[in-house]
């Protein structure tokens, strides 16, 4: 299988702060992988180094073989890579359809399309005029994520999308997953929720303190070696 | 009586002037929370432009407006990537400094280039000419101005809710980072409203000029006046803006009535007794 995306020692810096140190991490095509860890261990500082929100060396980030990591977001975008971000953020400004079809401006063709996205989600659809900020936060996560849709991505991160939802709203947002990865999109999902990020994905990175602690095929990793990852602590 | 509502529609046309120079202002300010302090200069600039098209290619000041308007839609948008997107962050402090620095440089560029002499765009019969609207005269000038920008506004309306270029606009004032990792290249849409910002500039800058005549010296003053325009409509309110014109321009006019020499201070007390009653202006956008 050939790497679709690549990361070499990648660092991350907040002012003096480092949150990752010398991250490897590599992603192969149609691959959905899970990326766990406690509060703060850097699961959306990796976000938004791949997302190029966060700048780095342009050598840390190999995405189709070529370096991305000193690229902008926009550009970063335009070559198929797509962020659900961590707490929903979605403009305040826009309706709920204005904030779909600003995720398809980098007009990349695919199956993603304001009706496609409707028929996932049909609540949005009723809701299409409402401002988004009137939304139900589960309501909000389904724009979030037909919004990075929109963009008809090859490469998909979702950052805790289950985050303070009802259970009732995660299950729904987890059945839609498979009809989404399932179109040979390729996915990272940061999760809280350990048992729910192991059942969508075929391998696993946990992160502890800004460094990959476990990496391995699901069904391989052992309860006891997550723990020890998670906390840092032998179990 | 009739005098009293002469003044009074004299005001609310003078205001479509004012709406004018202030819509550029309240654009950039909604775009990218940029304070453009070399916004009535650059009003000035475009007045000179318009001079010196009219004079070159012998056209009506109208004619010339098909120059001007890209031109400075140009110079924005090179302005807003080589200079000002420079000083944009969370300091608020660079652009007004830099801002500042620009409106001195077009002043001084400006009476290098033309001198200190008062000049004026001439529109030939439009100028003098006037309407009687029951007893009331109205000049048609005035009126094409306020007609004129009740146009832009609407227009500058549209623009901002119904395409996609204003969407870009919208998504970039909520969250600049989401809107990058969206594909649009923040820098690239400050340029863009910058220039449309300059390209209603120019429409202002060119009816000021056939209105009065003008010298290098006097954007600041118009500056003020859009600021005015603008905080009394309420920020990031397009029709609110158009709204702060008329008040000042009517305060202006009423001032005027009772002594000529109270005309200016009329308008700021106005801008006063708003701000003391209502510190975000009248109709202000609702916060999210
Ligand atoms: N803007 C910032 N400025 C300074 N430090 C930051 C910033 N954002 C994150 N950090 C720090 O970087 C480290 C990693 O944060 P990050 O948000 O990536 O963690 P996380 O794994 O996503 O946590 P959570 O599960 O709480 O979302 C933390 O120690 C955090 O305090
Ligand atoms: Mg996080």
């Amino acid at each position: 299988m050939s790497d679709l995306l690549t990361l070499t020692s990648l660092d991350a810096h907040y002012g003096d702060f480092q949150a990752l140190y010398g991250l490897d991490l590599s992603v192969s095509e149609g691959e959905v992988i899970a990326i766990i860890g406690a509060n703060g261990a850097g699961k959306t500082t990796l976000m938004r180094s791949i997302s190029g929100l966060l700048k780095n060396r342009a050598e840390a980030v190999h995405y189709r073989g070529q370096p991305i990591g000193a690229m902008r977001a926009d550009q970063v975008a335009a070559l198929g890579i797509a962020l659900v971000p961590e707490g929903r953020q979605l403009f305040p400004s826009l309706s709920v359809e204005e904030n779909l079809l600003i995720g398809g401006k980098t007009g990349r063709k695919g199956p993603w399309s304001l009706g496609a996205v409707y028929d996932l989600f049909p609540i949005l659809q009723e809701r299409r005029t409402q401002a988004s900020t009137s939304l139900s936060g589960g309501q909000q996560q389904m724009v979030a994520i037909g919004r990075a849709l929109m963009a008809n991505p090859d490469l998909i991160l979702f950052d805790e999308i289950s985050l303070g939802l009802a259970p009732v709203i995660i299950r729904q947002i987890y059945e839609a997953l498979p009809g989404i990865v399932g179109q040979g999109m390729t996915a990272m999902i940061v999760e809280q929720d350990i048992t729910k990020a192991l059942s969508v994905s075929s391998r696993v990175y946990c992160l502890q303190e800004g460094r990959v602690a476990l990496e391995g095929r699901t069904d391989d990793v052992t309860h006891d070696q997550i723990t020890a990852a998670y906390f840092g602590v032998e179990a | 009586m009739i005098e009293w509502s002469g003044a009074i529609v004299q005001g609310v046309l003078l205001g479509g002037l004012y709406a004018l120079f202030a819509a550029g202002l309240s654009l950039i300010f909604g775009v990218m929370r940029l304070v453009n302090i070399a916004h009535g200069d650059l009003i000035i600039l475009a007045a000179y432009l318009g001079l010196s098209t009219t004079v070159m290619l012998g056209v009506h000041p109208f004619v010339a407006l098909l120059i001007v308007m890209p031109v400075m839609a140009g110079i924005g948008y090179v302005l807003q990537r080589g200079v000002l997107n420079r000083t944009l962050g969370p300091d608020i402090l660079p652009p007004l400094l830099v801002t500042f620095g620009l409106s001195v440089i077009i002043q001084n560029a400006l009476l290098e280039t033309y001198t200190a002499d008062p000049r004026k765009l001439s529109g030939g019969a439009i100028d003098t000419a006037s309407l009687d609207l029951g007893g009331i005269t109205v000049g048609v000038l005035p009126l094409v101005t306020f007609g004129i920008a009740v146009a832009v506004i609407a227009g500058l309306q549209f623009v901002f809710y119904r395409t996609a270029l204003g969407r870009g606009f919208r998504a970039v004032s909520d969250n600049q980072d989401i809107a990058q990792l969206m594909g649009l290249n923040k820098a690239h849409v400050f340029g863009v409203a910058m220039a449309l910002a300059l390209a209603v500039v120019a429409i202002a800058g060119v009816l000021l000029g056939m209105r009065t005549s003008f010298d290098p010296a006097i954007g600041g003053g118009r500056l003020i006046f859009g600021f005015e325009a603008v905080i009394i409509g309420g920020l990031g309110n397009l029709w609110g803006t158009l709204a702060g014109g008329v008040i000042l321009g009517v305060a202006q006019t009423i001032g005027a009535k009772i002594d000529p020499g109270f005309q200016i201070l009329a308008g700021h007390i106005a801008f006063l007794v708003v701000l003391a009653v209502r510190p975000n202006g009248l109709f202000p956008r609702v916060a999210h």
